[in-house]
């Protein structure tokens, strides 16, 4: 029997890039009906425009790398995949900003730029191998160790072109680092994840490649002198691009401090954040725990985050946890801005996973902070919020009514069924 | 509104308030009819001061009931008349919300009240180690509530960011009068990102009543020179290869010799006597960071023409040197009666082409302009110079700054890089964004205020009809099913 869906979708995508979808292109369990693949804003615009008049439920995938975190759609009819919609619409060097777009890999991207001297200062914490999109990075607010100096997706994107859901197309902000008109809408789709619609053009402001750098590590022997360390290195002048700790299951503790500049400056940095770290090892690669998340595809995993002094505190109550629950609960993250990430084996009792996720709630809570369930398996997301108590919810709903009043775009995914 | 209405709704606020806190005579209202953009003049039909979160809510509140128009001021020194008042509507000033809460450096972090000045943030932290970095040069008046407005940013923001990326957390009042946070002490709140959209939304989706800004450690080091250049071509060369040398300076700031002029005037500053430019640039950080930078950045401005190179030993020199660019828009009026304040982006490439375009339309319709700007990141000041005594010199002025904002977004740039919309530049959005990306940007305002009373008539040209729903509608509309219309 032919299919009028796909033939309209396959209409709007130019005759490429529309099919039947396959197993392969199941999103957290649920299967779409079809898979479509633009090659441009406009293309993109034309077969939402379709999805709209065909009431079709819309998932948008890049890499997929972590396609398997947040809730699963509650429903989904078409899978739009990035892949197409990729490379560099303009780089000047000159002005430090670069118009990328969303299906590019975060990796190819700062390859083209690094010839200039620049970067996209952002990490992108994954498995190795792993090709993260610009698009899916955007969406998920995703970061790393030098969050700390750079600041994240929010502090870097200054210009955003998206499609919304009934179709239509809109840019906000520009390609300059410095604009204040209009509303900032990049921040509204930045963490996201896919609910107000499809991204598919960033700019970004760039940063120039350090002429230097230098990891100092150090063994602590528990969270309180982590603690300490973390605090000396805060209140001390040397400016680090990243503070991380990494707490590994078996009770081993070391802290970690990235230092960017001047070969001078650096080399001098160094030797004074040694001094003051009493013994740290001065490296040029970072330790192998660097920039990752501490858990396995399958594992439960989690992002905490406190005021910065609450860290110290979140460290040790998480040991305690694992003590007291004699689970493996490894966690690591920025001391330096108060972003933890925490792993919880895939073997773990849904029950009593849930259980440790309130725990640790209570505690973040009591630091300022939260606890976000990022991904975990099937079993133990039926006994867990993902996302835990939300301020300002109702104005949330409110947003997500006014651009997608269908609630067809990752309907479920995201905050308060959002 | 009536006078009755006026009457009815002053009684309602003077109930939650208090007698004292609602300015109802005229007279004092006129105090209230600008902001820092004195050209527009508007007296409200009421002023409110609150005192706290709880009263402001409730004034929000009372407005709504009334149907009325409410618009939030902070110190009034905004640039972009998003302070002005509403004819028919509350002014609710924060003024009297004046409290630092806590400075908290382990945390990073400072809580205080939206009237709070931005200056006063930095010295609560100065004993600690740390700044608030957001640095308007109207830092000494100007209150944290209007900088969250507005995303104010200020000279050194090339390095450390505007407000926006400044702030971690607030308490707003809502366009319904719920109290609502956004954010907070540790970064990354779940859900929307409604903090990052509602700093720089002008008042236009509630008003701010607690904020939690991040406190920057203070440098170890700072270095300040003042270099003069032949002209602003030179200039600009210097600014572009610090830039590509991999420096990121604290700040980069560029005055023409007409700006140079006026400053010299007003203030004394000592710049070098026939420059056609001068660049002042500051690096900060760790001294041995800010020592091997300072030395690059010294050769290159020689390296393109620089004459002479002041460098401030200490930080009366600096202050001085800052002096004159911290002043230079009040200087203007010590060789023109008049004068424009513009504020425009480009990208910092386009810099020469673009001063030369408009010295050609300064020379073609016989306007001065004056240049002062934030060269790192390509934020112009155009100060468009005229004599209202002489009719018809206001209305030219006029056209050569919105020329000047033409050439801003040929140039690929945007029509205000720190002042906002507000009330000047409505008639200007639409020539940045299209109908559909202004049509987007109110979907975030009707979530907010569907009734369009959270500082009406700013930033957007036309307000968004907030009932009407985007997409297709399914089945058969609920009038035509009730049998109370047809579909022709």
């Amino acid at each position: 029997m032919p299919d009028d869906v796909l033939a309209d979708l396959a209409a709007a995508a130019g005759g490429d890039g529309a099919r039947p979808a396959g197993a392969g292109d199941a999103v957290a369990g649920v299967l779409p009906r079809y898979v479509v693949a633009p090659g441009s804003t406009e293309q993109a615009a034309a077969l939402l425009r379709v999805a709209a008049g065909r009431n079709l439920a819309v998932v948008v995938a890049g890499a997929g790398t972590k396609q398997d975190w947040a809730g699963p759609p509650r429903r989904l009819d078409l899978l739009l995949r990035t892949r197409r919609l990729t490379g560099v619409v303009e780089h000047a060097a000159g002005d430090l900003i670069v118009v990328v777009r969303a299906g590019t890999a975060v990796a190819d991207l700062q390859a083209k730029l690094a010839p200039a001297g620049q970067q996209l200062a952002l990490d992108t914490p994954l498995p190795p191998g792993a090709a993260a999109t610009v698009g899916g990075v955007v969406a998920t607010n995703a970061s790393g160790p030098r969050r700390m100096r750079y600041g994240t997706v929010r502090d870097l994107l200054i210009g955003i072109t998206v499609v919304r859901p009934d179709g239509v197309v809109a840019r906000a902000g520009g390609k300059v680092v410095k604009n204040v008109a209009g509303y900032d809408l990049g921040k509204l789709f930045t963490g996201a994840y896919g609910t107000l619609g499809l991204v598919t053009e960033c700019a970004f402001r760039l940063h120039p490649l350090p002429a230097a750098r230098a990891f100092l590590t150090r063994r602590a022997a528990d969270a309180a002198e982590a603690g300490r360390l973390a605090a000396a290195v805060l209140g001390w002048q040397l400016a680090p691009s990243a503070l991380e700790v990494d707490a590994a299951p078996d009770g081993g503790m070391e802290i970690a401090v990235l230092l960017e500049g001047t070969d001078r400056g650096v080399r001098e940095r160094a030797a004074a954040g040694r001094a003051l770290l009493g013994g740290a090892a001065v490296a040029d690669e970072p330790p192998h725990w660097w920039s990752s998340y501490p858990w396995r595809p399958g594992d439960v995993g989690l992002k905490l985050t406190a005021a910065l002094s609450g860290v110290p505190r979140l460290l040790a109550v998480v040991g305690e946890a694992a003590r007291r629950h004699r689970v493996q609960l490894a966690v690591r993250g920025s001391a330096g801005t108060g972003v933890l990430y925490g792993g919880l084996p895939a073997a773990t009792a849904p029950d009593l996973a849930a259980r440790i996720v309130t725990e640790l709630r209570a505690e973040a809570r009591t630091a300022g902070g939260h606890v976000v369930v990022l991904t975990a398996p099937p079993a133990v997301r039926e006994w867990i919020d993902l996302w835990g108590p939300v301020a300002g919810l109702d104005l949330m709903r409110r947003v997500k009514a006014q651009f997608d009043p269908e609630a067809r775009f990752a309907p479920g995914r995201f905050v308060g069924g959002i | 509104m009536t006078t009755t209405d006026i009457s009815t709704l002053a009684a309602a606020l003077r109930a939650v308030l208090g007698d004292a806190q609602v300015i109802s005579d005229r007279q004092e209202l006129r105090t209230y009819e600008c902001d820092g953009l004195a050209q527009y003049r508007v007296i409200p039909a009421l002023v409110a001061l609150p005192r706290t979160a709880a009263e402001c809510a409730a004034t929000v509140r009372a407005c709504v009931d009334a149907g009325v128009p409410f618009v939030a001021r902070g110190s009034g020194t905004g640039l972009s008349g998003g302070a002005l008042p509403h004819a028919e509507g509350v002014l609710v000033v924060t003024s009297q919300m004046r409290a630092i809460r806590a400075v908290l450096p382990q945390d990073e972090r400072a809580v205080v009240e939206p009237g709070v000045i931005n200056l006063h943030v930095t010295r609560a932290a100065a004993p600690y180690g740390y700044h608030y970095a957001p640095d308007p040069s109207s830092q000494q008046v100007c209150s944290i509530g209007g900088n969250v407005a507005e995303n104010s940013g200020g000279a050194h923001c090339l390095k450390y960011g505007f407000t926006t990326n400044h702030v971690t957390g607030l308490e707003v009042v809502t366009p319904d009068g719920d109290l609502v946070r956004l954010g907070g002490a540790a970064p990354d709140a779940p859900g929307y990102d409604l903090l990052g959209a509602f700093v720089g939304s002008e008042g236009t989706l509630g008003i701010t009543t607690e904020v939690t800004v991040r406190l920057t450690r203070s440098p170890e080091s700072v270095r300040t020179l003042l270099a003069g250049f032949a002209g602003t071509d030179q200039a600009g060369a210097a600014t572009s290869a610090i830039i590509a040398a991999g420096v990121v300076p604290a700040a980069i700031e560029m005055m023409d010799a007409l700006a140079i002029e006026a400053a010299e005037a007003a203030v004394q500053c000592g710049y070098p006597a026939g420059a056609g430019a001068v660049l002042i640039v500051e690096l900060d950080g760790p001294a041995a960071e800010v020592d091997a930078q300072f030395t690059d950045v010294e050769r290159l401005c020689r390296e393109h023409g620089a004459g002479e190179i002041r460098v401030a030993v200490d930080d009366a020199e600096r202050a001085l040197i800052w002096k004159g660019r911290k002043s230079a828009f009040a200087a203007v009026g010590r060789i023109s009666p008049d004068y424009i304040v513009q504020d425009g982006v480009i990208p910092r490439t386009a810099l020469p082409e673009v001063l030369r375009r408009i010295a050609e339309i300064s020379a073609q319709r016989g306007v001065r302009v004056a240049n002062v700007f934030h060269a790192g990141d390509g934020n112009l000041h155009p100060l468009v110079l005229f004599d209202d005594a002489v009719p018809g010199q206001a209305e030219q002025a006029e056209e050569v700054s919105g020329a000047i904002l033409d050439i801003c977004i040929a140039y690929g740039g945007s029509i205000t890089g720190e002042h906002g919309v507000g009330m000047d530049k409505v008639s200007y959005l639409p020539r940045m964004y299209s109908d559909d990306d202004l049509d987007t940007m109110q979907l975030l305002r009707c979530a907010f205020d569907p009734r369009g009373l959270a500082n009406p008539g700013k930033v957007f040209p036309t307000p968004r009809l907030c009932g009407e729903v985007p997409g297709r509608r399914r089945g058969v509309h609920p009038l035509q099913e009730a049998g109370l219309a047809e579909v022709f």
